[in-house]
């Protein structure tokens, strides 16, 4: 399962990055293995995602959202 | 003047640095450069309650020492640099108190290059709202470091804060936070062994960022990239490893310090005005109605100052020729520099609304959301969803709206937006657009609504967008992005704007584009000046000579002789030598040299084209009497061929030349000062100049 197949509302725990580049600013972001991620809003145009992650709200394309498998 | 002790302020972005660095600093601040790159370097004094001088640097938002964008990059630059005049003596790690575990990996990383700090735990109120509680000594006693609690919005615990930095140690006492060490052994090692470098994370940090760090020599980068060779080390593994390590010093930190109680409230508050602000109907229609507000308000606020700037030199220039003896000094002085000027103060109340409102969009976190919003469709374009700022501000003007590009992270889409914002429509080519379509747009309606003449301006402004567009997606293949493309974006909570913030964000503004675009902008004004004066040889005392025979001051009325005598100076002057020099390239356009020289004078601004029009064609003074001018156009016959001047062919040709090409020295002085080379404002004339001929050259024959 890939954070970019959540829907709006539903939550996950983040498991391990597909792409390492990607992975250490998402981590420095606080989106580690372990914590856990909430899909809080899709933008009307269908991408980019809102979630909500380690109490506060980070914006990323669903590209970017799909280097996430969660647990 | 001389400080004791120089601090530096570091944070996380959307933390109140800026708030706590203009409460610390006052209007006492100054705004330079970083060397070499575009990052502004806020520098202000702040006096300690000891008596001491503390000069105090903004460092730019970041989320971590390793950079994301080229102003991050600056954060360790100047940590690191021992040898710089900017070294700090001290750090001031601000963190945001309702966020502190993503704020404390900045911190451990600072902690760790053993540089003197102090933390200043910012929006402990609004922690508290969302039922977060510290435990502030055991925070301080644990990281070895003195903890702050302020509040940069309610002045509170600044002078705490103000002690804190007057008692720091000049030796850095916090505890380690990590095994540095273990992350690369031998690497570091070696480093610290070859470099002298007896910081093991100041030795990793150069490792990773050797390449752009402009203190470290060439043998000695050259030196650490074959070690890391040698130890087959990998950048992005080890920095993995690290915020891993990292996260979990930080999540054992606050489980001793920290207590959580679920009563969030703040954040339902900001994601009910998310609902309505990004819903997917009311999020357009409440943008664009913010935007048309905006565009309204840079049009109409400004126009009443910029009479008055403008009102105001134009009666310092009639004093000046009163009160002085008349002669070339006093002409270069009133006509060329006063003239200059006054081009340049006119911008100065767009420049202020612009910033005023984006401040206040940046401030309430609103302007995340259109970047949220719109960043699919600009991203097909090549733009980035904060683009559509600065080209909706270029329908007031290029110069502001190309100073805004700067909230734009990434270099590419920065770079690309500035280079087709000035191809929007601006208020400087609107007279240009009129005077040209009431000439030979008849004034009738279409369908009883549309006028037709409306139905040509509209079309104008639209075209501009629309090739904006096209120029931003060729742009999108040529331009090679430095950095790879990614949109990974905090959405802060919805704040009030500072208002002082605001103020001073239009002050500061202003004065940047007056001091550095300034000087640029004068200096063509007078250039352009002595090219319309002064003419080769003594052909203007031959004309001074022939009107003052009696056949001309007898029989012409003296102010009609003051025409003509402008006029067929300029005809003479080395502007006009220039205009019949081109004529030659713009006649396939279908322009003559009067054309000609009307797009000489007309380089610094568009809107001179008016102006030199009334001139050449000697109308009465100024060019507030646009309707002679006008019809003295519309009169206007081909010498060669008795057929008017001004056909349908040659007013649209003409105004796509004014549609597409480079006419601003303010742009271009903009540009200069936002690129920091002259490479962009060169490649932008040239691109915009000759999309300029090929789009008039078509028009041209496709009307005629």
């Amino acid at each position: 399962m890939r954070l970019s197949q959540l829907e709006v509302g539903e939550k996950g725990i983040v498991k391990e990055f597909t792409d390492l580049e990607m992975s250490v600013k998402l981590m420095e972001m606080g989106c580690l293995p372990g914590e856990e991620i909430k899909v809080e809003r899709v933008a009307p145009l269908g991408d980019p995602i809102a979630i909500n992650v380690s109490g506060y709200q980070l914006s990323l394309r669903k590209r970017e959202a799909s280097t996430i498998i969660l647990q | 003047m001389e400080a004791d002790i120089r601090v530096a302020l570091v944070g996380n972005p959307n933390t109140g640095k800026s708030t706590l660095f203009n409460v610390l600093t006052g209007l006492n601040q100054k705004i330079g450069n970083f060397p070499g790159v575009t990052v502004d370097k806020k520098t202000g004094f702040c006096s300690l309650p000891d008596g001491r001088k503390a000069e105090i640097i903004d460092l730019p938002g970041a989320y971590s020492l390793y950079p994301k964008s080229r102003d991050e990059s600056i954060v360790f630059s100047v940590l690191a640099d021992k040898a710089s005049e900017l070294t700090p003596d001290l750090v001031v790690v601000i963190l945001d108190a309702s966020n502190l575990k993503r704020n404390l990996l900045l911190y451990t990383q600072v902690a760790d290059l053993k540089i003197p700090v102090v933390i200043a735990l910012n929006m402990m109120d609004m922690a508290r709202k969302r039922g977060i509680s510290i435990d502030i000594d055991a925070l301080a006693k644990k990281l070895g470091v003195p903890v702050v609690p302020i509040s940069a919005r309610k002045l509170e615990g600044i002078d705490q804060l103000k002690t804190a930095i007057s008692y720091a140690n000049k030796m850095a006492l916090q505890e380690s936070t990590i095994d540095v060490r273990a992350i690369a052994p031998q690497l570091i090692a070696q480093i610290g062994e070859e470099l002298s470098v007896d910081n093991p994370y100041y030795a990793l940090q150069l490792a990773h960022q050797h390449e752009h760090l402009k203190f470290l020599s060439v043998t000695e980068s050259d030196r650490i990239e074959e070690l890391e060779q040698k130890f087959s080390f990998h950048p992005q593994k080890a920095q993995a490893t690290e915020t891993i390590a990292r996260y979990n010093f930080i999540d054992t930190l606050l489980k001793e310090t920290v207590k959580k109680h679920e009563t969030a409230k703040d954040d339902n508050i900001s994601n009910k005005i998310d609902k309505v602000l990004t819903h997917r109907v009311f999020g357009f229609i409440i943008f664009f109605a913010i935007l048309l507000f905006m565009f309204q308000a840079i049009f109409a606020w400004s126009s009443y100052p910029m009479g008055l700037i403008a009102d105001l030199f134009a009666w310092i220039q009639a004093s000046l020729h009163k009160a002085l003896p008349a002669g070339p000094l006093t002409n270069l002085l009133a006509d060329g520099v006063i003239a200059g000027l006054s081009g340049v103060m006119v911008f100065i109340p767009q420049i202020a609304i612009l910033f005023a409102f984006i401040s206040i969009l940046e401030d309430t976190g609103y302007m995340a959301r259109v970047t949220f919003m719109m960043d699919k469709i600009m991203r097909k374009v090549g733009l980035n969803g904060k683009s559509v700022v600065p080209l909706i501000g270029g329908f007031a003007c290029a110069v502001p709206s190309i100073m805004s590009t700067r909230t734009i992270e990434n270099w590419k889409d920065r770079m690309i937006t500035i280079m087709v914002t000035p191809l929007v429509t601006c208020s400087a080519r609107l007279p240009v657009y009129t005077l040209l379509i009431a000439l030979v747009v008849p004034s009738r309606h279409l369908w009883w609504i549309f006028n037709l003449q409306g139905l040509a301006l509209t079309g104008m402004y639209l075209f501009s967008l629309v090739s904006a567009v096209a120029v931003a997606l060729v742009l999108k293949y040529i331009l090679k992005a430095r950095e790879r493309g990614y949109f990974i974006m905090e959405l802060p909570v919805y704040r009030m704007p500072r208002w002082n913030n605001v103020l001073l964000t239009m002050y500061d503004r202003a004065k940047t584009f007056v001091l550095e675009a300034g000087k640029v902008i004068i200096a063509v004004s007078v250039i352009l000046w002595v090219l319309a004066s002064y003419g080769p040889g003594n052909r203007f005392e031959k004309i001074d000579q022939k009107y003052h025979q009696p056949q001309y001051t007898k029989t012409v009325k003296p102010d009609d002789l003051k025409r003509m005598i402008a006029s067929e100076k300029l005809e003479n002057s080395y502007a006009g030598v220039m205009g019949h020099a081109i004529e030659p390239a713009i006649r396939p356009l279908g322009f003559d040299w009067k054309i000609g020289i009307a797009l000489i004078t007309s380089f610094a601004a568009r809107e001179v084209f008016v102006g030199t029009m009334a001139t050449i064609y000697s109308v009465d003074g100024d060019a507030e009497k646009i309707t002679t001018v006008q019809q003295k156009m519309h009169d206007a016959k081909d010498v060669n061929t008795g057929q008017p001047v001004f056909t349908v062919a040659v007013a649209f040709s003409l105004m796509m030349f004014y549609a597409f090409a480079m006419q601003c020295a303010s742009t271009m002085a903009i540009v200069y000062r936002e690129t920091k080379s002259w490479r962009w404002p060169a490649i932008q004339f040239t691109y915009m100049t000759g999309l300029a001929y090929i789009v008039s050259f078509i028009t041209f024959h496709l009307l005629k």
